[in-house]
């Protein structure tokens, strides 16, 4: 076993996933596997090959730096639950 | 124990430009909530970032003017943490391929030493908006105007030994990136942020001590009292035998302390990967050469040139280089002046003083910089004294016009004709024979005091138009 229920644990609480408590196994004994067979393919010698950043064989376009967005704030905000003098409203995040 | 302080600093600037680095919105300050936060900044679903040019183009400015690698390739990571005002739930920064690689700055010092310090890096990112925690019905609100505004962030390397080092850096890097026009360096918007790192260790250890780190310092002041109080914090706990703890904290102004912020759980695991919706940026010397030729004489330049071209002090020089528009306007005054240190102490002297009182930048100054030149030429050509010079400059300090104008309509100009002067010199004599008379019975070494007597009445007499050299001459031959 590569990693321990309890990291499976901490991963999920950093991307914010609930992981049923009867789950918790078998998540941890496939992301095992997963983990297992990249250490598998760490035996490939990469010294000379330049880590990949994007699969794709070409460069970020660059755009101007012009203001070409308009304020769409009302339909923007009519799907949010909670809205009041322009600001989204969320649960409070500081006590 | 005598103990070493070590500060890094970490200092996001805001970047100039009209639009978000990601998107199409617009970067202006203080619209009303969420009206320049379009579909990208809130993370709407297929929603794809696209990098603005010009903060590209900034960023290369500023690794050019601090000497610094730059990165011909470089990748965007996506740095993973969940907080409402970061709709992404990531931010989107450089880890391993940031635009700008070491360099290095000089600061100066008030004792008059200097110290080169080093630059790390620094990288391109994205800024988060704004949670306002005043009561929304137990809500806080949510404020994206921000989202996506374009930060360098630069990072020093732990070579600074002292709050006020700390400050001479941060004033420096201000006046680099004001210089080069990619921020507007206003501290109390926020467009320049500081995060700083303090640790203290016993002097001659080579080990650096545990740090900490005060976040979102906002002015030069409070960076400055900030890091005094967390080393006077520090040396307390470890002159007890404590031990400090990694942290972040936060300063309070208003108590002058620094509070430990809550260490959140597992808070700096960020799980950086490549951002899969950036493509590598690639440029090459042609691009890094063609920015080159556009950098401004930057203020390192400018004050070693101050020195050597107007014979100006360290000090003077260090001031009058400090922003593009001061040293801009000492230029042009000293120009139209034809005398450099005059003009320096005008500048540094009744100017600065007229614009402080009124809180005014040097740009917004009422009297222009030809102007002054023009007014000191006066004095120097004799048409007028420095004592009514400083009348001369009030008037245009209240929109009276050119210094000549001034001069002319309030007949302000110089008399030199010594026939005039011995005119009112004699009316003087006439008018206090008491005095004449107590000048002749004294000692040769108090008349030079007493003289002083019938200077003033005479000036009084002339409205202060005399010129005071002749004056003291003529009447030194008629009371012998």
């Amino acid at each position: 076993m590569t990693i321990k229920s309890e990291e499976v644990e901490k991963i999920a609480f950093l991307a914010r996933l609930r992981v049923a408590e009867d789950n918790r196994g078998k998540l941890t004994e496939d992301l095992s596997q997963i983990l297992d067979f990249v250490d598998q393919m760490k035996a490939v010698d990469t010294r000379n090959v330049t880590p990949l950043s994007n699969p794709l064989e070409m460069h970020q376009i660059l755009r101007p730096d012009t203001v070409t967005e308009e304020n769409q704030r009302d339909r923007l905000q009519a799907v949010a639950p909670a809205t009041e003098l322009g600001l989204f409203l969320v649960p409070k995040v500081i006590e | 124990m005598a103990w070493e302080v070590v500060i890094g600093l970490e200092v996001h600037v805001q970047l100039a430009t009209r639009s978000k680095i990601f998107s199409g919105a617009s970067t202006a300050f203080g619209a009303s909530p969420n009206t320049q936060a379009c579909a990208v900044d809130l993370a709407m679903p297929g929603m794809l970032p696209v990098f603005n040019e010009e903060a590209l183009r900034m960023a290369v400015k500023f690794g050019l003017a601090i000497g610094a690698e730059i990165s011909e390739r470089s990748v965007f990571d996506r740095k993973n943490y969940f907080y409402p005002d970061l709709p992404k739930g990531y931010q989107i920064s450089q880890l391993d391929h940031p635009t700008v690689k070491a360099g290095s700055i000089d600061i100066h010092l008030a004792d008059g030493t200097g110290k080169t310090i080093g630059v790390t890096r620094a990288h391109l990112e994205e800024d988060a908006g704004k949670s306002l925690h005043e009561d929304f019905h137990g809500m806080t609100g949510i404020d994206l105007n921000r989202a996506g505004t374009p930060l360098l962030e630069i990072v020093s390397e732990p070579d600074l030994r002292s709050a006020k080092e700390a400050v001479a850096y941060l004033k420096k890097l201000h006046s680099i990136v004001t210089y080069l026009g990619i921020s507007d360096g206003d501290m109390s918007q926020g467009s320049m942020r500081c995060d700083c790192n303090v640790s203290l260790r016993p002097k001659g250890q080579a080990e650096f001590g545990t740090r900490t780190e005060i976040k979102n310092v906002n002015s030069f002041k409070f960076v400055e009292k900030a890091i005094n109080t967390e080393i006077e914090r520090q040396t307390d706990i470890l002159e007890d035998d404590g031990k400090i703890t990694q942290e972040t904290r936060l300063y309070d102004a208003d108590k002058d302390e620094t509070r430990s912020m809550r260490s959140k759980e597992f808070a700096n695991d960020y799980r950086y990967f490549p951002d899969p919706d950036l493509l590598p940026v690639v440029i090459d010397q042609a691009y890094i050469e063609a920015v080159k030729s556009t950098l401004p004489e930057l203020p390192e330049a400018k004050l070693k040139r101050f020195k050597e071209q107007y014979g100006l002090s360290d000090y003077d020089a260090e001031i009058l280089s400090s922003s593009r528009q001061q040293a801009d306007y000492f230029e042009a005054a000293a120009s139209a002046a034809g005398d450099a240190k005059l003009a320096a102490n005008w500048v540094m002297g009744d100017l600065a003083k007229n614009l402080n009182q009124q809180n005014l930048e040097i740009s917004e100054s009422p009297v222009p910089a030809e102007h002054l030149g023009l007014l000191i030429s006066r004095i120097k050509d004799k048409t007028i004294s420095g004592k009514i010079a400083k009348d001369v400059f009030t008037a245009m300090w209240n929109g009276e016009g050119s210094p000549d104008n001034i001069i002319e309509s309030k007949g302000l100009k110089q008399v030199t004709d010594s026939g005039a002067i011995e005119a009112i010199v004699d009316q003087v004599l006439a008018d206090n024979p008491k005095q004449v008379e107590q000048y002749r019975a004294a000692d040769e070494a108090k008349r030079g005091k007493m003289v002083g007597f019938f200077v003033g009445q005479t000036m009084k007499a002339s409205k202060g138009k005399a010129n005071p050299q002749q004056v003291n001459q003529i009447l030194k031959q008629k009371l012998s």
